[in-house]
């Protein structure tokens, strides 16, 4: 290995694992796999023969991860601090950066010299995220990478009024039965978690430009009505799911040595 | 701190022999309680169970699911015989301090013989005293009728003495907080607190509270502290936590902050509050004291604010953490004027929490709560 150090960054999400690897400040390596069941595992698959000096873990896993790992200098951080560490790395100018997961909707406002100001997070239910869209494109019969697409054929706007990924299913099926087109309750369903998510960004006090991360900003449909919504250009990065591991990454570079983790569980 | 951990043990026993002295001992729920009529009528006050997730499948067979926790489990236990006080008790005190309480009281009241005490909801309204010296009285005459003794003047003067002492002694424990390195974790100091309203002898409880005093006066001189060092300085504030339903504040101290103060009501709120003692009337006394506590029941509630920002100033408090247990409209109300108030009076971070007892959503709030405590440090 050279004599720069390489520093590992893990995203270890309810849905997929990401993984990015810095060599000194030039970004190696890039991967995702499922999380699957056995989310170690799969973080084994994904370090399985590389030399990395130092890994940082974010994402629900995270604490597993560096409970289970050991011969490596091993931290954490939120996935609040890495999505904010990581969109301003690909975006200095950024001021919000939502993130929508699987699991959570997170939108993090950052002051403007890059530290984050505030957050707000969804609670523990996953209504308005991937988990969501997942679920519905499912029930409504299409590939979820597709459902963004299929949204958009739409030919009007109809109200769906449940969050509640359960309430939300029965809506679904009742304006199906009233002959409803499917392209059209997809676009509603759509329009709610946006809805949702811009509630939560005039909690925040959202400020532009504005970073869409995480795995639903790989959905069409999403950004576009969320840019209809807020009335202004979202920025989407090439890779949206990566921006939290690159921003664990970045921590690791930023000299995390001394720092270490900060959440001890107690058992 | 094994005493504390303890004194619940100790506190049952004195009960029995109390009872079997012919001694009476009535269930409290609240604040509002004003333990030192209670006291004075010859029977001993005791908090009620009403804070752990076990019991309220049973209750939620009669209350709705979508109802605060405390009340659920408060229910619960009374329903399944599952608390040891509640067992002990020859009757229960309620008051109105929210509609699911007030409501939930008239289905207790199946169970115990129960007194509710009504609250007026405006501390300074020109009638408000006037109506709530008349539930003193109302109460003195459920207690008289129920224990078979009178309250003496100079009896309840000596209790208010005595449970003005324990206040005072609870507020200078918490006041060891306010140094650099804090001697007493937050999960500690709700096991003091927790322990004032479950001993039977104040007297007792008035003597471990000094000797944890002379403890702490050690621990500070010998520099001890419970925390990191910069580990970030919390406020705690919001609904009421105890043993079973601490997790917000467990996860804070896990994840690296230090809870300087816990303004809510099994915390500091009304500690400061003293019954004038040695009036003639020491009903008047006693309802002038117990209206000024700052609950989110009363309104308006600018009391609460104006404890909030002595805490936040006296503690050098880095951020607020405002918890709201599910369903209780008061706070989580309230919750948003909390806010306003940090964050442009104070220039300070604060963190709103909804939850329940269940352990369902630790995880979230673990990211949520380590995220506050990143955005402080």
């Amino acid at each position: 290995m050279s004599g720069l150090e390489s520093v590992a960054g893990i995203d270890i999400g309810s849905r997929s694992i990401e993984l990015v690897v810095f060599e000194g400040t030039r970004q190696i390596r890039q991967m995702k796999v499922p999380t699957t069941y056995d989310p170690l595992a799969q973080c084994e698959k994904l370090l399985d023969g590389m030399r990395v000096g130092r890994v940082v873990a974010t994402g629900y896993g995270r604490k597993l991860f560096i409970e289970s790992l050991r011969g490596i200098e091993v931290s954490a951080i939120t996935e609040i601090q890495a999505y904010a560490l990581g969109a301003r790395y690909l975006f200095p100018e950024v001021r919000t950066v939502l993130d929508i997961g699987g699991q959570d909707t997170k939108v993090i406002l950052l002051a403007p010299h890059g530290r984050v100001a505030k957050f707000e997070m969804n609670d523990r239910c996953a209504a308005g995220t991937g988990k969501f869209l997942e679920f519905m494109a499912t029930a409504l019969q299409i590939p979820l990478e597709a459902f963004g697409e299929f949204a958009l054929r739409s030919d009007k706007r109809i109200q769906i009024n449940s969050m509640c990924t359960v309430f939300a299913e029965s809506e679904a099926t009742s304006l199906m039965a009233r002959g409803e087109r499917a392209e059209n309750i997809a676009m509603g369903l759509h329009l709610a978690i946006v809805q949702r998510t811009v509630g939560m960004l005039r909690r925040v006090g959202m400020e532009p430009p504005l970073v869409f991360a995480g795995g639903v900003a790989h959905n069409p449909c999403a950004g576009k009505v969320l840019e209809e919504q807020l009335n202004i250009s979202l920025i989407i990065p090439d890779h949206p799911d990566m921006v939290g591991a690159i921003g664990a990454a970045l921590h690791g570079m930023a000299g995390a040595k001394e720092r270490g983790t900060r959440c001890d569980r107690k058992s | 701190m094994k005493e504390f951990e303890r004194a619940g043990e100790r506190s049952l026993l004195s009960l029995v022999e109390h009872k079997e002295a012919g001694g009476k001992v009535a269930g409290v729920y609240c604040l509002f309680a004003p333990t030192e009529l209670v006291r004075a009528a010859g029977a001993i006050p005791v908090s009620l169970c009403g804070k752990k997730e076990a019991p309220i499948s049973a209750a939620e067979k009669t209350l709705p699911p979508n109802l605060c926790p405390l009340i659920k489990s408060s229910y619960g236990y009374a329903v399944t015989d599952t608390c040891p006080y509640f067992g002990a008790s020859d009757f229960i005190l309620g008051e109105t301090t929210c509609d699911g309480k007030k409501k939930m009281f008239e289905l207790m009241g199946r169970i115990k013989p129960l007194h509710l005490m009504h609250l007026p909801f405006d501390a300074d309204g020109g009638q408000a005293l006037a109506f709530w010296v008349q539930e003193m009285i109302r109460l003195k005459g459920f207690l008289e009728e129920q224990t078979g003794r009178s309250v003496e003047v100079r009896e309840l003067n000596r209790q208010i003495k005595l449970q003005n002492e324990v206040r005072k002694l609870l507020w200078q424990i918490s006041r060891f907080s306010r140094a650099e390195t804090v001697p007493l974790s937050g999960l500690d100091m709700m096991t003091v607190m927790e322990t004032k309203s479950s001993c039977s002898d104040l007297e007792a409880y008035a003597v471990l509270l000094r000797q944890l005093i002379k403890e702490l006066e050690e621990r500070c001189a010998a520099g001890v502290a419970v925390h990191r060092r910069g580990a970030p300085r919390i406020l705690f504030t919001g609904c009421p936590v105890g043993t079973g339903s601490e997790k917000v504040l467990q996860l804070i101290e896990e994840c690296g902050g230090v809870i300087v103060s816990m303004e809510n009501c099994t915390g500091i709120k009304g500690q400061d509050l003293l019954v004038e003692e040695d009036t003639a009337d020491p009903l008047q006394a006693l309802a002038r004291r117990y209206l000024r506590i700052p609950c989110s029941c009363m309104t308006p509630n600018e009391e609460r604010l104006n404890l909030i920002r002595g805490l936040v100033e006296d503690y050098r408090v880095q951020g607020v953490v405002d918890l709201t247990w599910q369903c209780c409209h008061t706070y989580n109300v309230e919750s948003f004027v909390v806010r306003e108030f940090i964050e442009t009076r104070h220039g300070l971070p604060s963190l709103h929490i909804e939850t329940d007892y269940s352990s369902s959503d630790t995880e979230q709030l673990r990211t949520r709560i380590e995220a506050f405590l990143e955005l402080i440090a």
